[in-house]
């Protein structure tokens, strides 16, 4: 997320709009844009049902056991296709931003 | 025993120990290259081991000299603790996540979704493709970010 924002320039140069998606309701996400400083959409999805249509949940990962949804990221282009993913086998190894802007070059 | 001198070797390999492992969470794991490999942590964890060893060496061998044949044995073994939880959280706790075998893939529709912004007002996913950005047009795409969240 903090790479997402140091090179939100740079990614929205390439016409690539970013959008992050929780399961934390808008008022924390609201609380985190404002703490952290990101500018970017925030999404929040308590009831997990972008998370499982992405096939993405996490099932008692969160705090008291709560579902989650487990770090992705996907490159949609303006068809609504995927055209990029990265499902990390490690949670402390995301996407770059360099990868990401590599990936938006590819689209039209 | 009072004439024996305080053995810092020891306590400095504790403290750099515990360095070590808090500066991955509130430092290191934010930058992706000392965070996708934890290089930076693990040295300073090196650090620590030569430290301690150097410590508990001349608590054993200048028993004489040097204090710590028991604090020292006790910081090493708490030393080598807090690695081993490292090594669990980073290497082993961070790989525990779910496959997700049946997450769209590329080529295939992402699939739609009505969500909330932090204004509690709803925004689909064809909305946030069509949406005006740069100089009015509508984007090349859109990323999307899953992340666990704060909760």
């Amino acid at each position: 997320m903090r790479g997402i924002e140091r090179n939100l320039e740079a990614i929205e140069a390439q016409g690539i709009r970013p959008v992050a998606i929780s399961v934390d309701t808008p008022e924390v996400s609201r609380n985190l844009c404002r703490k952290a400083g990101y500018t970017f959409t925030f999404l929040s999805d308590p009831n997990t049902e972008a998370i499982k249509r992405y096939d993405l949940l996490h099932v008692g990962a969160g705090v008291n056991g709560h579902d989650i949804s487990r770090p992705a990221e996907f490159l949609v282009d303006a068809t609504g296709t995927v055209r990029w993913i990265n499902l990390t086998e490690n949670l402390w190894v995301r996407a770059r931003p360099e990868q990401i802007i590599e990936a938006a070059k590819t689209l039209h | 025993m009072n004439g024996r001198k305080f053995n810092w070797l020891v306590l400095a390999g504790f403290l750099v120990c515990v360095i070590a492992f808090v500066s991955f969470f509130l430092f290191f794991a934010r930058f992706p290259v000392t965070r996708d490999f934890p290089w930076a942590n693990l040295l300073l964890f090196g650090l620590a081991a030569i430290l301690l060893v150097m410590g508990l060496r001349r608590a054993f061998s200048h028993a004489d000299v040097f204090r710590g044949k028991v604090f020292g044995t006790i910081l090493a073994a708490l030393s080598v603790a807090i690695l081993g939880f490292f090594a669990l959280i980073v290497f082993v706790g961070g790989r525990r996540l779910p496959a997700s075998h049946g997450a769209p893939q590329v080529g295939q529709k992402a699939p739609e979704f009505d969500l909330m912004d932090t204004n509690g007002k709803s925004v689909r996913l064809s909305e946030l493709l069509a949406a005006p950005m740069n100089a009015g047009r509508a984007p090349k795409g859109v990323l999307l970010v899953f992340y666990r969240g704060y909760w």
